[in-house]
């Protein structure tokens, strides 16, 4: 698949906006002191981390005017179900953000949290479920794409808060997220190794045989029935060599889990606080890598179809 | 007044609401249930023992439909080095086995009308629906947001996102050609099928085992495309047989 940057960074940054509120959510429902004027500050940036998210997505489309349009197929389409479940979840973090802001301690204000964490779930499961559903991209039909988004998300997300909370000496918030956020730094790395390993696996279900009926053993395509391409070339193969593929895969392991996960480690041991942020820095092009090869790792079946120009 | 809610005033909902209603028949469903058995599903049976990749039915579709209701179909760069544009049908050339027993294949493939067409369910708006009167597979431009989402849910890539009007298109079967009454009964038929110099292309109702797609199917082992994804396409193809005269001799 050929990866658009818009849903590149529409994915990404909501992913680690949800993962920053949660690990603020965990944070105050177990009770972590924390300074108010900090969380404030924390939550808004997650709320503006989702607006960003909601514009790139919104670059995705053909016709931007339109797009209240696609709340109507929610019974069918997963798509339909994420947007739905995004605006509402900015709209609950949008109020979480005002209720800390007012430093208000009513019951909405001890509930919020709980339905900020549930509202992450329910918004990851939904952005997952967009390409886990597509049951003949065969990379992408598997549990592993909900465990990735979920916990890249949680990664990220717990990063960004732990270095906000190192910025800005935080010493107990950070004390409580930094062992949660390395382990699921470890978790979201051991499952996308695993992806990684299942794809380069994989046969196709699809030949060129099953696509065109034509039962002969020996079968290539002489003309894809155009000379300079069309959508179908376009959309569907990411036109990078395989030695940029490969590149770009070593790097979001480096940049996503390895490097970060070492000066996670180096923070926890020592009572340094640099390394937080590092972390955090390293992180943010290396989830747009790790989504790059997300889609251009996914093979269509189309593909088979438009091999060779003629 | 704006369409939409023209049609929400004019849907059989709000005339249940409204009181006396004047039409007594039963509202006309346009759109079929997901997973729904339907009584007719028109189609293509294409014979790829004549096909001769002459593409004059590229040519056709491209002009019906970008002169119909379903155009205009983009046309970028037309006359420079690298044109490209929306087609619904594009002619494809495949050559099977090992030399000097080769056999060249002209493929034309386009929308499949699938039964279970895996499009239809996946699109946030409902601009892509599957028609319950005789199973042709539609594109509501007006309701297309252009998010390339049924594309990405299509096995055969048979959808194309038209790039001046950013919306996704694709083979309509001449639904604005095959019942309008204005033509004659020969022509009710898709501008593909009609230009197809060796009769290459059937077209017909394949529930109805009278038709001239069920017959070809049934006698000559119509196959469907990537049967292995149970999309169940409507188009079938008509598999090469090899006549013992055309067979090349063994090698000694």
């Amino acid at each position: 698949m050929h990866p658009a940057f818009s849903i590149l960074f529409f994915t990404t940054l909501a992913g680690a906006a949800q993962g920053l509120l949660v690990a603020l959510a965990l944070a105050q429902i177990t009770g972590v002191a924390t300074d108010g004027n900090l969380l404030v500050r924390a939550v808004g940036l997650g709320v503006a981390l989702l607006l960003a998210g909601l514009a790139a997505s919104f670059l995705h489309l053909g016709h931007k005017m339109r797009a209240w349009r696609a709340v109507l197929m929610w019974r069918t389409s997963w798509m339909s179900r994420e947007v739905i479940v995004m605006p509402a979840y900015i709209a609950l973090a949008a109020l979480w953000w005002l209720v800390l802001y007012t430093g208000s301690d009513s019951a909405l204000a001890r509930a919020l949290p709980w339905a900020v964490v549930v509202g992450a779930l329910l918004l990851w499961y939904c952005t997952a479920m967009i390409y886990a559903c597509l049951r003949f991209i065969q990379e992408w039909a598997h549990w592993s794409t909900v465990a990735n988004f979920t916990l890249i998300g949680l990664a990220s997300g717990g990063a960004l808060a732990c270095a906000l909370a190192a910025s800005a000496g935080e010493g107990a918030l950070l004390a409580a997220l930094a062992p949660w956020t390395t382990l699921a730094t470890l978790l979201a790395a051991l499952i996308r190794l695993y992806s990684l390993r299942r794809n380069a696996a994989l046969r196709p279900v699809s030949t060129l045989q099953s696509a065109t009926g034509i039962q002969a053993r020996k079968l290539v395509q002489k003309s894809m029935g155009m000379s300079a391409g069309a959508f179908n070339t376009r959309e569907f193969f990411h036109g990078a060599s395989q030695l940029a593929l490969r590149n770009v895969r070593w790097a979001f392991v480096l940049g996503l889990f390895v490097l970060p996960l070492a000066l996670q480690l180096c923070a926890l041991t020592s009572a340094a606080t640099w390394p937080w942020a590092w972390a955090a820095l390293l992180q943010a092009p290396a989830l747009i890598a790790e989504r790059w090869v997300f889609f251009a790792q996914a093979k269509h079946p189309q593909n088979l179809y438009y091999q060779v120009v003629g | 007044m704006i369409q939409w809610l023209r049609d929400l005033m004019q849907s059989p909902l709000a005339e249940g609401t409204g009181g006396a209603a004047q039409d007594i028949s039963p509202p006309v469903r346009v759109r079929a249930r997901q997973g729904e058995t339907l009584a007719k599903q028109l189609a293509l049976v294409i014979d790829l023992n004549v096909c001769v990749g002459c593409q004059a039915c590229v040519t056709s579709c491209k002009q019906w439909n970008t002169s119909g209701s379903a155009g205009p179909l983009a046309d970028l760069n037309a006359y420079g080095a690298n044109p490209t544009g929306t087609f619904f049908n594009r002619v494809q050339t495949y050559e099977a086995g090992e030399f000097p027993g080769t056999d060249t294949i002209h493929f034309p493939k386009s929308c499949l009308h699938c039964e279970d067409a895996p499009c239809v369910p996946v699109c946030p708006t409902g601009a892509s629906y599957k028609r319950a009167e005789d199973g042709i597979v539609l594109v509501d431009y007006d309701k297309c947001i252009g998010c390339k989402y049924c594309a990405w849910a299509c096995p055969y890539g048979a959808r194309e996102l038209d790039e001046e009007r950013q919306v996704m298109t694709k083979c309509t079967l001449c639904v604005d050609r095959v019942y309008d009454p204005l033509l004659p009964e020969a022509d009710r038929q898709p501008a593909c099928v009609q230009a197809c110099p060796t009769n290459a292309r059937l077209f017909g109702d394949i529930k109805d085992p009278e038709s001239v797609v069920s017959k070809a199917i049934a006698e000559r082992g119509g196959y469907q495309l990537m049967p292995e994804w149970n999309t169940q396409p409507a188009n079938h193809y008509l598999p090469r047989r090899i006549t013992a005269q055309a067979k090349p001799a063994e090698p000694q």
